[in-house]
């Protein structure tokens, strides 16, 4: 009788546990997940075990971010914002510079990455932003937007870490482009921005102006800087359409990949499943992002819609330029291909977008018009 | 101002949403396009580029052959050792690397100065070595920290010993590494490909000229690299075929009682066999240590060769060019006979002085040796003698005569660099001078000529085969040091100059004088006191070269300076009448001939003859005061 309750008890808990969760982004993310322990079984088998601690860690706040409800997440927008802007000037006056930048704070007991947070921290203070507006944001709005988007993307980038600064300006930019930013506007912005790039040119660091300048002649400098971006077309290319076979990849076993555990990861696989893996890796991205703005299109406020949407366009980022840098179509910036490529911090990051989408799919509209 | 509409913001989120979707879809095409067009439409350009990273053709580098003396006695052998290398082209910042290097491996101020020397040297994509010789604990270190070094690595090498040190340097050479002009000589040799991987050649005696036999074939290993250029596994390879095999003439324990016997002297000797000009000890001393040179010799040590007084780098048996004195009588004699200018018994009245043009050429004899025939002019060195018959002969039939035994050309011997020497004639001083009152030959310069002075100068090699000639009843040989030649993969022996290059045409009983009085002058003349008791009956003949020209003064060697003292030698074969071995010594600034030079050649000959080994240097025997040379 006893063990009659105890197994009661242990579904009814079990139940609870798994109420928040979204079926199908669990099977996706797990079906990543999967792809990703495989891929450092080949990559860098050493570090298995610390990247399932840092899944199992990413999987804890998913979970308790799927509980926590779309309104409380409001609540924390600007609180959160607050910290991060602060966390970024702090580095900026105080932080540990490491291979040139000034990117980690040293809190003490740990050195955090104040960079990592803005990108939830953005796209949930601009969803709270043009959730309180009464009316139809008008042009004011979207300036008050994109200065509270480029203030903490001008400190990111001059740390200088390009990855998540354009991470983090994407993130907003989606939060703007949702909120229903005129077409006008955005085709205005984007001719500017055309304009403009000569000055930005200048604004670049030399190693930023460089891989820029690598990425249309990699060969120009083959063991210095287009190394990275020669290696990892060689190595998607020569895994044809059925790939060398896991662990079977010479590029990646015989170390020609730089970086090959974390951002360049991608080449790894490519070799080593070649075009069919590709096309599989595109699918389950297709589908998470397929998902998530499933979950957008259903939220229950403005809030939950733009912030569901941003983060689902988050996941798209990642794994665009990633992909797109690791074969040689876009300039070499530090991004990891999403769920996959060793390091905590990303994968954190990651989990918690998801865990938020979980929560807004929890509270979604119930009624249906 | 415009009020929300629940209705229609939902409608143009959802076509927000929808506008996204279809950015990620082209975005997604877009990649997807890319993935054909690299893994299937440029799928074999990428696969060949990962190939030629994965594979590389490392070749494998033989064995270079052995130098073994006549009796099997190794000369010159290989071993095996470690060595940290460094490839330039795959390090970016060499400075911090070596820095890096240090602080795991002992890396002296020495080995970096090599190391630049070597790099200013090198060829393009070869390893360098920073450190030679790692100790197995040194190894292990390496191989820890191996992982933050990419372009560095531990190579086992084979490197050339010579165990004897300084022991034959002269003849054996040296290998060192490959430079632009080592380069010219595998290129014209069209052995490029052959000596891909190679990073020695040998550089001087036999190491050099033969180089090509002892360097071997090549071998090559497929293997699989990474991207720090190591090799992970290899796939196929063929074997390298080591070199040959050299086995000289020489007999190495003869070879080390004559330079043994020079003690701390300067000079040479040249021992041939007569019946096959097979050099059975070739000494050149000072000499210095070949090993030296193997893995790039550091700039003190090349300084102190270099510049040292006593020029331990010149081979002073091939390279040095000395008067032969007295040693050139029994030549002029034998010319005198084969040219009819001369009768054996034909006596001269020697009055202890020549006149020629109202100049007094001196014999060493105070009132002369009175009357003197062929016999006794060797045997006592008679100068008065052979002022005479120089003067009967003429400059051009001496020439001629002394060229017919090789005296002032090449002998030809198996090491490159060799002097001609000086052989003087008239057409000889045409050339060599430029004005025309020197250009002429005056004929009292031919009277000095024949006592082996005056513009004469030879090697101690060519003096040793003229002797070797005179030995082998005027056959003459090219004087060789390598006998054979080992083919390693037949096994088949390549002999070297078996047969005589050409027979001079003496006349038995002429080269019967000539043995005689040579015999004599170790029984009874100026050799006597060197070969007093020897078990076998040698020929000989004792001389003294001038250094310096003392006109008219009296002089006495002791009180001069040692440099300037006079060149002391000897010729010598023995046994005389069926001749094993016929030998030239020179010793620079030895005083007379049979002081310092003649008692060289007994111990020579008493070992080669008798197996009589010395325990001290031929002793100088100061009391031999020769009266009967110049």
């Amino acid at each position: 009788m006893n063990r009659g309750i105890g197994l009661a008890t242990f579904r009814e808990w079990g139940q609870k546990l798994v109420a928040p969760i979204d079926g199908p982004l669990m099977v996706i993310a797990g079906l990543l997940l999967l792809l990703a322990i495989g891929m450092m079984g080949s990559a860098s088998p050493e570090r298995l075990n610390s990247q399932f601690m840092n899944v199992a860690a990413a999987l804890v706040v998913m979970r308790m971010a799927a509980q926590v409800p779309p309104q409380r997440l409001m609540h924390l927008a600007v609180p959160v914002y607050v910290l991060a802007v602060l966390l970024l000037i702090a580095v900026a006056l105080f932080g540990d510079v490491s291979k040139g930048a000034r990117r980690w704070l040293n809190l003490g007991f740990m050195r955090a990455q104040p960079s990592e947070l803005m990108k939830i921290a953005m796209p949930l203070l601009l969803a709270w932003f043009f959730q309180k507006r009464e009316a139809m944001p008008r042009l004011r709005d979207y300036v008050i937007a994109a200065t509270l988007l480029l203030l903490p993307v001008g400190l990111i980038a001059r740390q200088p870490d390009l990855g998540t600064a354009v991470l983090v300006l994407a993130a907003g930019f989606y939060v703007i482009f949702f909120a229903g930013l005129s077409w006008k506007i955005l085709i205005g912005m984007a001719a500017a921005g055309l304009a403009a790039a000569p000055l930005a040119w200048n604004l670049l660091h030399d190693y930023q102006r460089n891989r820029i300048l690598t990425l249309l002649d990699p060969e120009k400098d083959p063991l210095g800087k287009g190394f990275h971006i020669i290696q990892s077309t060689i190595a998607i290319g020569s895994g044809g359409i059925f790939g060398k076979g896991w662990r079977g990849g010479t590029q990646a076993q015989l170390e020609f990949i730089p970086e090959r555990h974390t951002d360049f990861i991608f080449a790894v696989f490519s070799e080593e499943f070649g075009l069919l893996g590709n096309l599989l890796l595109l699918s389950l991205y297709a589908l998470l992002i397929g998902r998530g703005l499933m979950i957008a299109a259903n939220a229950a406020t403005l809030f939950s819609r733009l912030l569901a949407g941003a983060v689902t366009m988050i996941f798209f980022t990642y794994a665009f330029v990633n992909m797109g840098m690791v074969s040689g179509i876009l300039p070499v910036v530090g991004v990891p291909l999403p769920l996959i490529s060793y390091g905590g911090t990303a994968l954190v990051t990651l989990f918690l977008g998801i865990g938020i989408l979980m929560s807004i799919h929890g509270n979604r509209m119930l009624v249906q018009k | 101002m415009e009020f929300k509409n629940p209705q229609q913001e939902l409608e143009r989120f959802r076509s927000r949403l929808a506008v996204a979707g279809g950015f990620v879809l082209l975005c997604f095409t877009l990649l997807f396009v890319r993935f054909v067009w690299l893994q299937i439409v440029q799928h074999d350009y990428y696969q060949t580029r990962a190939e030629d990273n994965r594979i590389s053709l490392v070749p494998v580098v033989p064995n270079r052959g052995l130098i073994l003396d006549r009796n099997g006695a190794v000369l010159a052998r290989n071993y095996s050792a470690y060595t940290l290398e460094i490839t330039p082209s795959k390090t970016r910042d060499l400075e911090r690397l070596i820095d890096g290097l240090a602080a795991v491996i002992d890396i002296q101020p020495k080995d970096r100065k090599r190391f630049r020397k070597l790099l200013e040297e090198s060829r393009n994509f070869e390893s360098l070595p920073i450190r030679t010789r790692l100790t197995d604990e040194e190894v292990a270190k390496f191989i820890a920290h191996r992982y933050r070094f990419p372009g560095v690595d531990i190579k086992a090498r084979l490197f050339r010993q010579y165990p004897g040190g300084a022991f034959a340097s002269h003849m054996l050479g040296y290998i060192g590494r490959v430079n632009d002009k080592d380069l010219e000589k595998i290129e014209e040799k069209e052995a490029d490909a052959n000596y891909r991987g190679t990073d020695h050649f040998g550089k001087t005696g036999l190491e050099q000229r033969y180089e090509f036999d002892l360097h071997g074939e090549t071998g090559f290993e497929k293997v699989e690299v990474d991207a720090g250029g190591r090799a992970v596994r290899t796939l196929a390879r063929t074997a390298p075929v080591a070199g040959n095999n050299l086995t000289l003439t020489v007999d190495a324990e003869l070879q080390r009682i004559a330079e043994l016997a020079f003690g701390d002297r300067k000079g040479a000797l040249v021992a041939i066999e007569p019946a096959t000009g097979g050099i059975l000890a070739l000494v050149a001393v000072p000499n210095y240590d070949p090993n030296l040179f193997v893995d790039g010799i550091d700039t003190q040590n090349w300084k102190e060769l270099n510049e040292s007084p006593d020029k331990p780098m010149v081979n002073r048996a091939l390279n040095g060019a000395y008067p032969p004195g007295s040693t050139f009588k029994p030549f002029m004699a034998l010319g005198a006979l084969t040219l009819g200018k001369r009768r054996p018994e034909q006596l001269i009245s020697d009055p202890g002085f020549f006149n020629f043009g109202g100049h007094h050429f001196r014999d060493d004899k105070k009132g002369g040796h009175g009357m003197v025939d062929m016999y006794k002019s060797i045997v006592h060195s008679c100068d008065t003698y052979y002022y005479m018959l120089a003067n009967d002969m003429g400059i051009d039939n001496i020439a001629a005569f002394m060229g017919s035994l090789g005296l002032g050309s090449r002998t030809g011997i198996d090491i490159d660099g060799e002097s001609e020497g000086v052989l003087p004639s008239q057409e000889w001083k045409r050339k060599r001078f430029k004005k025309p009152e020197q250009q002429k030959w005056y004929a009292g310069e031919t009277i000095s000529i024949g006592i082996g002075q005056g513009y004469n100068a030879y090697t101690p090699i060519q003096l040793a085969q003229a002797t070797a000639i005179v030995a082998n009843n005027g056959v003459m040989f090219r004087p060789h040091l390598v006998k054979y030649v080992t083919d390693t993969r037949s096994g088949e022996k390549r002999m070297i100059e078996p047969e005589p290059l050409r027979r001079l045409d003496f006349k038995p009983e002429h080269i019967e004088v000539i043995r005689n009085a040579m015999i004599g002058v170790n029984k009874e003349g100026t050799g006597a006191r060197a070969f007093a008791g020897a078990g076998y009956v040698s020929a000989g003949k004792t001389g003294t070269a001038q250094v310096f020209s003392y006109k008219g003064v009296e002089h006495k060697t002791e009180r001069m300076q040692a440099h300037l003292r006079d060149h002391a030698l000897f010729i010598a074969f023995a046994p005389a009448d069926k001749p094993t071995i016929a030998l030239a010594v020179l010793v620079e600034n030895g005083g007379f001939g049979a002081q310092a030079a003649a008692p060289i050649a007994r111990q020579v000959l008493d070992y080669y003859l008798l197996g009589k080994k010395p325990n001290a240097p031929a002793p100088a025997d100061e009391a031999a005061v020769e009266e009967d040379e110049e």
